[in-house]
């Protein structure tokens, strides 16, 4: 034979060589049109509520009003990782026991029927959150405790507890900051595990948290800005507590507007909840994104809208011929099962216990004198 | 005057040789002992042959033969040719065989390794090939190719290779690679821009290389009141399906599965359309099919595999028949659509099998030999076979019940050895930058061992390429790009020691400053009594 061969550098620039121009390569044009508006074909969704304690059940409704938005949309439960650090639905002071409200009268249950939180409690901590967006798990950990996304994966992501300048307050023992998130990030880049990413936290000086990013395809949404306070929304007075975070519960009036083939885009996001109704100012990042925010659509992270082809070839079969499939002679089922004979309890041999009480007595009378025998009979 | 004897007591020696004495223990002791503790664990890395890696120059190289029929060359031609070459045309000559027969005698003939391609050069007035047809690419690695050779001047063997190169080029480049699929599996790595539109939707559709893949059939019934179906998924597997995972065994690990769904209803609501008498799909809607079904489907959880689904939708007799429109409105034959990286769904009609007034439910057995063809075609553009146009005055022999041609699967192993070889080096060179930048990881031996296993089977597998034995060279990448995700995702390797500065301060500050202030201060008072003593000779000799 003779050699044919191409040399190739990765990530520096390729010659071109003659490329065939034939006819088959414009049928294809058109479909692919349709892909490029954006090159993810799945979405996934990490969800993190950090804080715990009855009184930031605000904590827990606006993460589990981001869930319910983002499943109405069309994310299902096997591409959403759902952090909760307590229980507030089941929190023993709870009123209602089995609900979580985002809006006093309570109006609206975020806590539904069917809510799957993959990490709860204790489980939430820095490491464990650092291990999911790594993919660093121990080879134990089932599936839906996985983030398992590709190289066009969208993966919206969305942080809200107590945070400060440069840090986010897990469990109200550890932190994580933001440097550690930024790197996190680079990490999941150099493996390709996003295609494009949706950073969204609601805490303190939220923007500090996105100050640090230095990866490619990175959005990033905060609720304030550095040194200054996320207010809360409204309290409840039946239930006792604030029950939402002001900019979550502007973001979510903004979702349920939202439908599965909605054409809003990220610029509407970024209006959402202004200084008059937030009092903080949200912030934003788009540097590190190569698209246009105006031609990213929400539905593009928050819901999850599939590319389709029509199936165009088929492959003619011809129908084989059904071989009856024969089971095989089945054993009668005594042969299959082997029972073991049934183990009878250990009895000692009859008369046994009898024979001993009287050899026992005969001693006692021999060593005593028959005259007690009188006391027996 | 009570001179002070301040060199002289020997309290005051004994207290001074305990300080110096102290001292130098935590200098040369304390210390060494402390780094040692504290330092983390890292094993080596060969850090050299990493370094190399990221300078990788790939040179792929297909082992072509050339054969020659009688008719093609001239006398003094055929006598350069080496004789063994001859030996073919003694089986097809005479009978005229058709094409399929002819491709399988010659199949016989020649023993084709993997990867190797062999061209028949047959003689222009031929009738073999159709008119306007130059070439026929058969079934397992073979192409006829019509060419007159002979008429070219100047005889030699270089040079009848030489003229017949462009077209062989053509050949090769449809049976093995070029430049737009291996840019295509380059995707990552290269930068955007490089990689052609179509080639990008062809990598979007198909799965990345992963070790193994999960594969589920399901039948959706949204009526069992009415329609009570029966299919021979085991059989009908057996028969269509099993065949290509065979032979894709080198690329991957398959499991397939299958399941019933019952009572499970698209998320669409069909339009009814007069003109047809039958309910449609619109192409836009179906994108929105998918996820309410996706919740129900469930999946292995015990692998983290990729998982492919393939659906198939009995509809309701309420809304029979359902047929899906492409964007033209027109009815599409399959009658089936497919998502990229997730799998495919087919609608199959049942309204024939039976009139108004029958019992219900009534018994329908599905025609699988039709589902499983549209199915085969999904799974085989799920797996990286592209949907190859032919070139122009080229004939494909399709694949038929195999599934797949051996050179079809040859293109797909050159592109996965290429894609192995590329994500592999990607994440030795990543995993190296990142344990440098870092030194507070600790890098235990399993992970030191994994990376020098994965950095050997990758200069093996760019070994094997360039010789042109793609077998092993996509054994290799297949070993280097397992050993190298086991050790960028150990579990290990976790990065929570952000240290900055001033922590670190604020750490040892209280454990040693209380411990080396009494040290310090005694040796400095050591220091200024030397001095002293020093200075007083000195005043005492002046």
């Amino acid at each position: 034979g003779w050699k044919r061969g191409s040399s190739f550098l990765p990530g520096i620039d390729v010659t071109d060589t003659k490329l065939s121009t034939s006819a088959f390569l414009l049928l294809h044009q058109a479909r692919a049109e349709r892909f490029f508006r954006s090159d993810h074909t799945n979405n996934w969704a990490v969800l993190v509520c950090t804080s715990r304690f009855w009184f930031n059940y605000r904590h827990v409704a606006n993460t589990l009003s981001v869930y319910r938005s983002v499943k109405r949309l069309g994310i299902p439960d096997s591409h959403i990782v759902l952090m909760l650090a307590d229980d507030m639905a089941c929190n023993h002071r709870n009123p209602k026991p089995a609900t979580v409200f985002s809006h006093k009268n309570m109006e609206l249950n975020v806590y539904g029927d069917d809510v799957e939180v993959d990490y709860r409690g204790y489980e939430v901590t820095v490491e464990n959150f650092l291990r999911v967006l790594t993919g660093r798990l121990p080879p134990s950990t089932p599936r839906s405790k996985r983030l398992l996304s590709d190289d066009h994966s969208n993966i919206l992501i969305y942080l809200t507890g107590h945070g400060g300048n440069g840090f986010l307050k897990f469990q109200d023992s550890e932190e994580i900051s933001n440097v550690e998130l930024a790197d996190a990030f680079e990490q999941m880049w150099q493996k390709r595990r996003y295609n494009e990413l949706l950073f969204i936290i609601d805490t303190c000086q939220g923007a500090s948290m996105y100050e640090r990013f230095y990866s490619p395809n990175l959005m990033a949404l905060a609720s304030s800005q550095v040194g200054e306070d996320s207010l809360s929304h409204q309290p409840d007075l039946a239930i006792g507590v604030h029950l939402m975070d002001r900019y979550t519960f502007y973001l979510l009036e903004f979702l349920e507007d939202i439908h599965p083939a909605s054409q809003a885009n990220m610029n509407d996001l970024f209006k959402v909840c202004p200084k008059s109704q937030c009092v903080s100012t949200p912030g934003h990042r788009t540097d590190l994104f190569q698209r246009d925010p105006g031609s990213v659509l929400i539905t593009d992270f928050f819901g999850s809208v599939r590319k389709v082809e029509i199936t165009m070839e088929t492959i003619n079969l011809t129908p084989h011929t059904e071989t009856a499939l024969a089971y095989v002679d089945q054993l009668p089922v005594a042969q299959i099962i082997h029972q073991k004979p049934k183990q009878k309890d250990w009895h000692p041999p009859d008369g046994f216990i009898l024979g001993l009480w009287t050899l026992i007595l005969l001693v006692f009378f021999r060593t005593y004198g028959i005259k007690h025998l009188k006391h027996i009979f | 005057l009570s001179i002070r004897p301040v060199l002289s007591d020997p309290e005051k020696q004994r207290g001074r040789s305990a300080a110096v004495a102290i001292a130098a223990l935590v200098i040369a002791a304390g210390i060494p002992l402390w780094w040692k503790t504290t330092e983390t664990y890292r094993a080596w890395l060969p850090a050299a042959r990493i370094g190399e890696l990221e300078a990788l120059q790939l040179e792929l190289r297909v082992e072509v033969e050339v054969v020659f029929a009688r008719g093609t060359l001239s006398p003094e031609q055929q006598k350069k040719v080496p004789a063994s070459r001859i030996t073919y045309e003694s089986c097809c000559k005479s009978k005229s065989l058709c094409l399929v027969e002819a491709d399988h005698a010659l199949h016989t003939l020649t023993e084709t390794s993997c990867g190797s391609v062999v061209i028949y050069i047959i003689p222009e007035a031929s009738a073999l090939l159709p008119q306007d047809m130059r070439v026929y690419v058969g079934r397992s690695r073979t192409a006829l190719l019509r060419s007159q050779v002979a008429s070219v001047v100047g005889a030699g063997l270089p040079e009848v290779l030489a003229a017949l190169d462009p077209q062989m080029e053509q050949v090769l480049q449809t049976m093995s690679f070029n430049h737009q699929d291996v840019t295509a599996a380059l995707t990552d790595r290269l930068r955007p821009g490089l990689s052609t539109r179509d080639s990008l939707a062809d990598s979007m559709r198909a799965f990345k290389s992963s070790p193994g893949y999960e594969i589920t059939f399901s039948l959706l019934n949204p009526d069992p009141k009415h329609h009570q179906l029966h299919w021979d998924v085991e059989a009908a597997l057996d028969a269509y399906i099993y065949p290509l995972l065979h032979k894709m065994a080198p690329v991957a690990n398959f499991s397939v599965d299958s399941q019933i769904l019952y009572y499970a209803v698209l998320g669409v609501n069909p339009r009814y359309d007069a003109s047809a008498s039958a309910y449609t799909l619109s192409a836009d809607s179906l994108a929105h099919v998918i996820n309410p079904v996706e919740a129900r489907l469930g999946s292995n959880a015990a692998s983290s595999n990729p998982v492919l689904n393939f659906l198939l939708y009995v509809p309701d007799s309420l809304h029979s028949p359902l047929i899906i429109r492409n964007d033209q409105k027109q009815e599409v034959a399959s009658n089936a659509f497919h998502s990229p990286r997730w799998g495919g769904i087919m609608v199959y009609n049942v309204d024939g099998a039976y009139g108004n007034d029958t019992q219900f439910p009534v018994d329908i057995a599905i025609d699988m030999s039709r589902v499983m063809g549209v199915f085969l075609s999904q799974l085989r553009l799920m797996l990286g076979f592209q949907q190859t146009g032919a070139p122009p005055g080229f004939v494909l022999e399709a694949a038929g019940r195999e599934g797949v041609a051996e050179w079809e699967l040859d293109r797909l192993l050159w592109s996965r050895s290429v894609e192995n070889v590329a994500t592999a080096s990607a994440s030795i060179t990543s995993l190296a930058q990142l344990l440098d930048q870092i030194a507070n990881i600790v890098i235990n031996d399993n992970i030191a061992q994994q990376v020098a296993s994965a950095v050997t089977a990758l200069q093996a597998a760019v070994a094997e390429l360039e010789a042109g034995n793609l077998a092993l060279a996509l054994e290799h990448s297949r070993e280097a790009i397992s050993a190298s995700e086991r050790a960028f995702f150990d579990p290990s390797l976790l990065h929570l020691l952000y240290f900055p500065d001033d922590q670190k301060f604020a750490i040892y500050i209280p454990l040693f400053l209380p411990m080396c202030v009494p040290i310090l201060l005694s040796l400095l008072k050591i220091f200024r009594e030397v001095q002293q003593h020093r200075a007083e000779k000195r005043a005492k000799r002046d």
